[in-house]
């Protein structure tokens, strides 16, 4: 066993405790014969905020797109809240899940893209209810008032008319991380939420993202290349590296006391470029 | 043969008034092909692969063969009016081109919306009808419209079973009179009326269809 997986075990016990709502175990994720996460093995507890860095290249955006059931996993299996992710159990044995199941587990989670994705011909507004109404099947004034509220906390209510064309970059991802908690997630991905950001936008949205961490219970995986960030919001840091976790940990050590020489060059490198 | 004012003035009548038919067919059939062609570009994107290998096929096949072919074929074939066959044949005919038209629409919405759909659990069925199609469809208006002076012209084939439309109506009094140029010119004529304010009504769409709402936004960044 290497050093850096022997440091995995005793951070991330492998038994599920209590707390525990995301859990991977052996995950494996291929693209044909390029391997981009080798036996991956991590639990995420209710409420926690983990920020997961690293190179681009090195999985982290596969482990979301994963739970965000944006890709399949090659090998091993993902549990949500005590419910397989890619599996459901029939007669005893485990199956690959239907779209049925899918949809069922995929309500837990929401996801923020690095592009927004907001529905270009919608509204703001429409944006934000058109899945509390159709999904949830909410009541469309109280879903409107829940979206108004959710803007309001994000500082777009005002914008509610407007299309998303046009709005400025960091609005519209605002208004995409409202859109996705009207949806009340339990557990938020956030998918390099600034880097299409340009610099100065990139303020206002970390600034949402930390009140919505501050505000305590959902349980949020953001990958950053914003380490100051990272290091005030997250609860945990992965640091990944090559398909695998090269190290984690509290964000205290991780980020300011780096073991491996990987992480060291990797930070370095950061504050260089910033 | 010289042209013949009088016997002209003589006969517009009797072509005009075939004019409902030929509209008539036209709108029928280009309902049909809208319908239809919707229908036919959301079945060859099944992930069930038979269905969108059969589909393909057919597809294939409606193209390869001549529509008068066709018109024929189902005339004889199956026990239906002249006007019923014209306008399913012609219907079906160019459903498959303006299956065509859908599917370069659909293609061009970013995958990312199909993406953000998932994010918020949209069923399969929803993300089509609320986010893909809303965006798909807006930008081909004018190609689809294309396809409706298309059909309009297509129209006279219709004469060859027996549909009296215009060039039915003219070759009649052609044969019954031996003077085809008349009849034939109004038809033309009547043709060319109806069409060009048709194209620059879509040209006009075309312009317009860049100014809905969000449609700016491929071109802003941040």
């Amino acid at each position: 066993m290497t050093e850096e997986a022997r440091e995995e075990t005793v951070e991330t016990p492998g038994e599920d405790n209590a707390n525990t709502i995301v859990s991977y175990k052996n995950v494996k994720k291929a693209f044909g014969d390029t391997v981009v996460l080798n036996d991956l093995n991590l639990n995420v507890n209710q409420g926690e905020k983990v920020a997961l860095i690293g190179p681009s290249g090195s999985g982290k955006t596969t482990i979301i797109r994963m739970l965000m059931t944006l890709e399949q996993p090659t090998e091993g299996t993902i549990e949500v809240d005590g419910e397989m992710l890619w599996h459901k159990e029939v007669k005893g044995e485990f199956v690959p899940a239907d779209e049925k199941h899918l949809r069922k587990v995929r309500g837990s989670i929401g996801m923020v893209f690095q592009q927004y994705n907001l529905f270009p011909h919608m509204t703001i507004m429409r944006n934000c209810t058109e899945a509390p109404v159709h999904v949830l099947g909410v009541d469309k004034n109280e879903a409107k008032a829940r979206a108004q509220e959710m803007l309001d906390k994000v500082g777009l209510g005002d914008k509610v008319d407007q299309y998303p064309a046009q709005l400025s970059g960091g609005q519209q991802q605002r208004v995409a991380i409202a859109r996705s908690l009207v949806m009340q997630p339990k557990v938020m991905l956030f998918d390099e939420v600034t880097a299409a950001l340009d610099p100065e936008l990139v303020g206002e949205v970390l600034e949402v993202l930390k009140d919505i961490a501050s505000e305590g219970d959902t349980t949020m995986m953001i990958i950053t290349h914003e380490m100051e960030f990272a290091r005030d919001v997250a609860d945990h840091v992965l640091f990944l590296d090559n398909g695998k976790i090269a190290e984690q940990g509290h964000p205290r050590n991780v980020l300011e006391n780096p073991q491996s020489e990987r992480l060291q060059s990797f930070l370095g490198r950061f504050i260089e470029t910033n | 043969m010289t042209w013949d004012w009088e016997f002209a003035f003589e006969v517009f009548p009797d072509i005009i008034s075939a004019i409902g038919i030929t509209i008539g067919a036209t709108v029928a059939a280009y309902f049909i092909s809208l319908t239809l062609g919707l229908v036919l570009t959301l079945l060859r994107r099944s992930s069930f692969k038979p269905l969108s290998l059969l589909i393909a096929g057919v597809i294939e096949f409606i193209r390869m063969t001549p529509p008068l072919v066709q018109l024929f074929f189902v005339y004889f074939a199956f026990d239906m009016s002249p006007f019923v066959t014209g306008a399913i044949v012609l219907g079906v005919h160019y459903a498959t081109y303006v299956s065509e038209v859908y599917r370069s629409g659909i293609e061009a919405v970013p995958s990312s919306q199909w993406e953000a759909s998932k994010a918020l659990n949209f069923s399969r069925a929803q993300t089509w009808q609320k986010v893909v199609l809303p965006q798909a469809i807006p930008p081909v208006i004018p190609m689809l419209g294309n396809y409706l002076i298309v059909l309009f012209k297509e129209t006279p084939l219709l004469s060859g079973i027996y549909v009296l439309e215009m060039l039915a109506v003219a070759q009649q009094i052609g044969s019954d009179t031996y003077r085809f140029l008349e009849p034939v010119t109004i038809v033309g004529f009547l043709f060319l009326v109806l069409s060009y304010p048709s194209a620059l009504f879509i040209r006009y769409l075309e312009k317009r269809s860049g100014k809905l709402p969000g449609s700016a936004e491929k071109g802003v960044k941040t």
